[in-house]
């Protein structure tokens, strides 16, 4: 494990007052420690380590042996995907890549020594920090409901054992039950996420358990690629779909986990499934390490995702405030790359190109109707602006839908061999 | 390990399963009947095809030549090249495809999943072509050809009548050029001569990587390892005058240079990952 650079100074300089500090940097490594190894950090890891080709010490902090991505954890409730299939592990980072996969949650950061605390009792020390924590709920966003309901109302808002409970409560809901969604405020994790999800609770109950209805409670007045979805939900899944908006009071909503009840603006509905989605923040760590403001995010430097608060951490994916990107697994994988260029150009004093940012999110409506919606963008002073976007169109023919889906397959492929291979 | 999925032709339903492998044991017992064979001549290996011994059906009694002339332009001529002077371009040349090995063309990078099936004996014939022309995943799963597949069996058979006209030994391969590809954007020849800066190309390559894998495998998501550079600049200016349509990429596109395509082209061309 890694030596403390504090203690290995000390030591050289004890040993030897003579001997300048920067040639006993130079004969090891620098190092990159990366915090999260989802799409912004097995991304990052992976483009610093591949690219060096050794010349740098990575090393990835990641609890969890397996990593399930939430995108397409959609398809799984709608049974179009496999669990296993979610299933990523790090093995190929650390055997063809040569990254140290430590799997151990970073409980602090201390940013003047440069070092980073595990839960473990080790302490890595870092030349250049990467976190991609991801998102945490945000305490009493919808109150009525903790994480120690979640059994009860589960969020699957990151997948893995939740999503398989959501899935077998939909499976199992009583015979023209309601299956209930408290969906999220702005920002969030996949802006369409919810909405692929209502479609995919719509297939399942469409074909198990056609008079069962769905509430869709959303705090917002529009969402994502809602023309779409709208249309989509009254061609497949007609009169199942209820949404009830702000104007009628859904952003103000208390649940109640053991009667089973959702409160909007006073008015009490007996559900069967609750789905509760709450708002979200950076995670725990950006909170730890006082990389976030206000808005309970992490701003970073449009140009190069380097943390507004400490020049020696980068911060990406969900986790970060930059600008017009949405909170999205290629956004993360696409800002791991500009970062992993920077970082490689400060240590290595490799070629600096300039940052270009990209999105696409795929969703499925029904079997062989996916939609997309995308955009690229570039930095300016203030923040990562859209240049240039696009989005499927209402009305369009079943062929067009049916290779969109199986497009939006071939991106999930694409990107976990971008993260994991 | 990566979980490797199924791409989307198998996973559409069990009836297309069921079907694709049935016509992939069909295959597989073409291809190893075809083998025995092969082996004790291999001696003379300079060509690598095999002379027919059993019957090879007539061209005529495949299919229909010339609905098989229409299928080639649409379905495989953005691709591959027959004819006389046909050349590699995105896939092989296809001149003497029958009886020839799979992955036999000099030069031509070629997928390690086709070059193993290759090695293993398999031999282009009806049955195989016929196979790999349903389904190319399901008879070789890490293929780069970005094909979904071809379901009519009628069609199929006329696109082989047609296919088999030049397999034929050299001298009754036709004289007509029926394969010259339509130029889908006219460049000048600055913009071809453009010289890639090939490590803007990695760098740019990353945002393609998302979506097209760096090995090919392509599954819902064509390849574009390999190609020819000229062929991937001429695609990427189609797809940023929106002559080819595709939102993605033209989106992609319309923020190219002329010298991030050719640093792309340049990348894509020399790949190795």
């Amino acid at each position: 494990m890694a030596i403390k650079r504090r203690t290995l100074l000390a030591g050289m300089a004890a040993g030897s007052a003579v001997l300048a500090a920067p040639a006993v940097m130079g004969a090891s490594r620098p190092k990159v420690v990366v915090i999260g190894g989802g799409s912004g950090g097995a991304t990052a890891a992976r483009y610093l380590a591949r690219d060096s080709q050794g010349a740098l010490d990575v090393v990835l902090v990641e609890p969890t042996r397996t990593y399930y991505t939430c995108y397409f954890s959609n398809l799984y409730l709608g049974g179009f995907w496999d669990l296993e299939n979610l299933g990523h592990s790090y093995g190929t980072l650390a055997a063809r890549h040569g990254i140290n996969v430590v799997h151990d949650w970073a409980i602090g950061i201390d940013r003047d020594a440069q070092t980073v605390t595990l839960a473990g009792g080790d302490v890595l020390d870092y030349d250049r920090l990467v976190i991609s924590p991801g998102i945490d709920f945000v305490e009493g966003s919808v109150p009525g409901w903790s994480v120690a309901a979640q059994n009860r109302m589960p969020h699957a808002y990151k997948a893995g054992s939740q999503t398989e409970l959501l899935k077998a409560q939909v499976e199992n809901m009583r015979e023209g039950g309601v299956f209930a969604m408290v969906a999220p405020p702005n920002p969030y994790r996949c802006p369409p996420g919810p909405y692929e999800r209502i479609s995919m609770v719509a297939h399942v109950l469409s074909e198990r358990n056609p008079t069962a209805k769905i509430l869709l409670v959303d705090p917002k007045e529009n969402f994502s690629k809602q023309a779409l979805f709208e249309e989509g939900w009254a061609r497949h899944y007609p009169g199942m779909v209820e949404r009830v908006g702000p104007d009628f009071g859904a952003d103000n909503v208390s649940v109640d986990p053991e009667a089973m009840t959702v409160d909007i603006d006073g008015m009490v509905e007996q559900v069967d499934v609750c789905n509760v989605i709450p708002a979200q923040q950076a995670g725990r760590i950006a909170h730890l390490a006082d990389l976030t403001n206000d808005s309970g995010w992490a701003p970073v430097v449009p140009a190069d995702m380097r943390s507004r608060m400490d020049d020696k951490i980068f911060v990406l994916g969900d986790a970060s405030a930059q600008g017009d990107m949405p909170k999205s697994g290629f956004s993360a994988n696409s800002q791991a790359k500009v970062a992993a260029n920077v970082i490689r150009h400060e240590l290595l004093d490799a070629r600096l190109f300039p940052a270009r940012y990209a999105n696409t999110c795929w969703s499925l409506i029904a079997t062989d109707d996916g939609v997309k919606v995308g955009a690229s963008y570039e930095p300016t002073d203030e923040k990562i602006a859209t240049v240039d976007s696009f989005i499927s169109q209402t009305g369009e023919d079943a062929d067009l839908r049916r290779q969109t889906f199986e497009e939006s397959i071939g991106w999930y492929n694409g990107i976990v061999a971008d993260m994991f291979t | 390990m990566l979980t490797i999925t199924p791409p989307p032709g198998q996973r559409r339903g069990q009836a297309g399963l069921r079907r694709s492998l049935t016509t992939l044991l069909a295959a597989m017992a073409a291809a190893a009947a075809l083998a025995g064979p092969v082996a004790a001549q291999s001696g003379d290996s300079a060509p690598e095809t095999v002379q027919s011994t059993t019957t090879i059906p007539r061209a005529v009694e495949l299919g229909d030549v010339e609905h098989g002339r229409e299928l080639w332009e649409f379905e495989c001529a953005a691709c591959h090249e027959m004819g006389p002077g046909a050349g590699d371009g995105i896939g092989p040349q296809l001149n003497r495809v029958f009886g020839r090995r799979a992955a036999a063309v000099a030069d031509f990078p070629y997928s390690d999943s086709i070059r193993r099936m290759g090695r293993d004996g398999l031999y282009w014939t009806f049955r195989t072509l016929d196979a790999y022309i349903e389904n190319p995943y399901a008879l070789v799963s890490g293929t780069r050809m970005s094909y979904a597949g071809l379901d009519d069996e009628g069609d199929r058979a006329d696109l082989l009548a047609f296919m088999r006209l030049y397999s034929d030994q050299p001298g009754d391969i036709p004289e007509a050029e029926p394969t010259a590809r339509r130029v889908e954007v006219e460049l000048p020849p600055e913009v071809l001569e453009i010289r890639g800066d090939r490590e803007w190309g990695e760098f740019l390559a990353s945002e393609c990587t998302t979506c097209h894998q760096r090995d090919g495998a392509a599954a819902g998501i064509p390849s574009i390892t390999y190609w020819p550079e000229d062929r991937f600049v001429v695609a990427m200016h189609a797809y940023r005058e929106g002559l080819r349509p595709h939102q993605v990429m033209q989106n992609i596109a319309r923020r190219l240079t002329d010298e991030d395509i050719a640093a792309l082209a340049t990348y894509f061309a020399t790949i190795d990952d």
